[in-house]
């Protein structure tokens, strides 16, 4: 009864003030798209529609690569996951951060130095185009359809929340609408105007959740212990919720497996990678992943304090019984801190964080088929990169409206699996082959293909016969359909050695031998920046 | 050779593979992989036995330290800290031991191009 209570007293003006709500998302989205026509009018060549001209610095790129990472699904999904599981809430976020050394230290400036637009054009530089391109088009393709259905998902569940809007052709229209303004956002600003959305909506993402954090701090004089007093006080599991175990504890084999996935695949996230080609140099895509770190870092940091700040002022039991679910904890926390208006800030950033995700997903997605497939594969390099870009506009609202079926369709579905699936596709099938095809010189096409495709298949295969899918009351087919053959719900553990093993057999058995040549030519210039940069003269 | 790289390249006069094997290109490989490898292998060593302490040893990571801060609050958040860490030693040695040599690098490819 008493949680009854409070609930309606926290939910009631939710309900009430969705005009508000409304005004500050499209005081947002007018401001973003005056910049979006402001910049896309500058878009004339291919470098300028895919890559932004290669003109942005490396703090703009890192607010941006920031922007794109922090997506609905780390800020209100590790936010809720705290409050509700505490600690495991927690190592989510840890394997999210430490992941970007791998960005780092490994990939990014060697993969700025190699490529021009795409992921493919570094995995194919020293292979042979055609199979390799395809592959990495596909795998592209599959990672940014799995994240772009569960950011549309996360739309309409956000919206029940918002705009206490419940039914199934409410939800529709805004999902459509999300999906509209994100075809016309890239379609528009291309990547220039993606990248500038992105800064925009970072720089409000991390400001607003600074604030609600000093804002939680100060209830507790500033003090973390005392902070974790009273979420302990409020849970009903207690003391349990600032140790690991709530959520993962009886099966510590599956966090295992998510860890893995999450260090690994956020390096092989193409749309993260396609980053690194906006920016000049190789030094400023380093400057940019450090940036991306110290922003990244600084946000986990406060969703620990909001997540447990969610925990002891509104309560485990309201945010689970409330429209959204675990989702819902951070706008609810806003609610309780600020009020409405503070509600309407987050809600409106984080409708902010789904559109300008989307938008990011989408640019990626459609540069790979146009580049990758149409203009390599098809037209083998030899068409006009004027008819590339018109074939990557075309793409954009090709993907759009795919993405508003898709998430109409996937409506009230449980499909917060997706995003771990993309990360878990990211690193079985783009990682290995990112890592051998810049350290390992035998390396050989097959193994790139075999790589590719078995890392994909496998995760995807894995997830099909895992409980997420049957046997379970959680699972997609309910618990009386049962083909869980395998115990995970993350197939990471599985499928990223597979990719290693299969990149490494497939060279081993290949009987083709690669350019020496060109593995030359591809390890001068991925050290160097050789052709991608000009040498300054001093 | 593979048909599409064409347009990625421009044609040049570089012997890549004589170039690979020049002393100072080898040295800037040698001075990279040695700072780089084994940050790589520690930052990957500590974090999975954060992970697998974590998910083995949940009565240990609950030990308390002061107050409700408990050792797995402080090895998590030292995770944290040795990412920054790593971050920012990453980016003085590059800064220092790699930049001025691919520059210096890159002149000498400019000028083997032009030739």
């Amino acid at each position: 009864m008493n949680t009854l209570h409070s609930l309606a007293t926290l939910v009631k003006p939710v309900e009430n003030n969705p005009v508000l709500n409304i005004s500050i998302f499209l005081a947002f989205v007018a401001i973003t798209l005056v910049i979006v026509i402001r910049s896309g009018r500058n878009n004339k060549s291919a470098a300028d529609y895919y890559t932004g001209g290669r003109s942005f610095t490396g703090p703009q790129n890192g607010f941006a690569i920031a922007g794109d990472y922090l997506s609905a699904a780390s800020f209100l999904g590790i936010v809720g996951a705290i409050a509700i599981s505490g600690y495991d809430g927690f190592m989510y976020s840890i394997g999210f951060l430490v992941a970007w050394l791998v960005a780092l230290l490994l990939v990014a400036e060697l993969m700025r130095n190699t490529g021009k637009f795409t992921m493919a054009d570094v995995l194919s530089f020293r292979l042979k185009q055609g199979p390799v391109r395809v592959a990495a088009a596909t795998t592209t393709l599959a990672v940014c359809f799995f994240y772009l259905l569960a950011q549309m998902a996360g739309a309409g569940g956000l919206v029940s929340l918002l705009l206490g809007i419940n039914d199934k052709l409410g939800q529709s229209i805004v999902v459509t609408v999300v999906g509209a303004l994100m075809i016309v956002y890239v379609l528009v600003g291309g990547m220039k105007g993606t990248t500038w959305v992105q800064i925009v909506k970072a720089f409000l993402l991390i400001i607003g959740a600074l604030a609600m954090t000093i804002w939680v701090m100060a209830l507790n004089g500033f003090n973390l212990s005392a902070l974790l007093d009273t979420a302990v006080a409020a849970s009903s599991s207690g003391a349990d919720i600032l140790a690991p175990g709530l959520k993962y504890g009886t099966n510590p084999l599956d966090f295992i497996s998510l860890a893995l996935a999450l260090v690994l695949g956020t390096a092989g996230l193409p749309h993260v990678l396609m980053r690194f080609y906006t920016v000049p140099t190789a030094k400023e895509a380093r400057r940019s992943v450090v940036w991306a770190i110290w922003l990244i870092g600084a946000f986990y940091i406060f969703t620990l304090v909001l997540g447990f700040g969610a925990a002891s002022l509104v309560g485990a039991d309201t945010i689970l019984a409330a429209p959204g679910g675990v989702n819902s904890a951070a706008p609810l926390l806003a609610l309780a801190l600020g009020g409405p208006l503070l509600l309407g800030f987050i809600s409106a950033i984080a409708f902010a964080t789904i559109l300008a995700v989307v938008a990011g997903l989408t640019i990626t997605a459609a540069t790979s088929f146009a580049h990758d497939i149409y203009g390599s594969v098809i037209k083998k390099g030899k068409g006009n990169p004027d008819d590339e870009v018109k074939v990557a506009r075309r793409t954009v609202i090709v993907i759009g409206i795919l993405a508003i079926a898709g998430g109409i369709g996937v409506q009230g579905q449980n499909i917060a699996f997706l995003v771990a699936l993309a990360f878990a596709v990211a690193a079985s099938a783009n990682l290995p082959t990112i890592l051998y095809s810049l350290f390992w010189r035998g390396f050989t096409t097959r193994g790139a293909v075999w790589s590719m495709y078995g890392g994909l298949a496998s995760a995807i295969l894995l997830i099909v016969f895992s409980p997420v899918f049957s046997g379970t009351e959680t699972s997609m087919f309910g618990a009386d359909v049962n083909f869980a053959i395998f115990p995970l719900s993350n197939p990471g553990i599985i499928s990223i050695p597979l990719g290693f093993i299969l990149g490494w057999l497939g060279s081993m058995t290949s009987t083709v031998k690669e350019s020496p040549k060109l593995a030359a030519e591809m390890s001068v210039r991925s050290l160097t920046g050789h052709g991608a940069e000009k040498a300054v003269e001093h | 050779m593979s048909e599409a790289t064409k347009d990625a390249l421009p044609k040049s006069a570089i012997d890549y593979e004589a170039f690979e094997k020049s002393p100072r290109f080898l040295a800037l490989k040698r001075t990279r992989n040695t700072f780089v490898v084994p940050l790589a292998i520690f930052f990957l060593v500590w974090y999975f036995a954060y992970v697998l302490a974590a998910a083995y040893l949940p009565e240990f990571m609950a030990t308390p330290v002061f107050g409700r801060i408990n050792l797995g609050l402080l090895l998590g958040l030292a995770q944290f800290v040795t990412t920054f860490v790593i971050t920012m030693s990453y980016v003085t040695f590059a800064n220092r031991k790699i930049d001025p040599r691919t520059e210096e690098l890159r002149l000498e490819l400019e000028r083997m191009e032009q030739q």
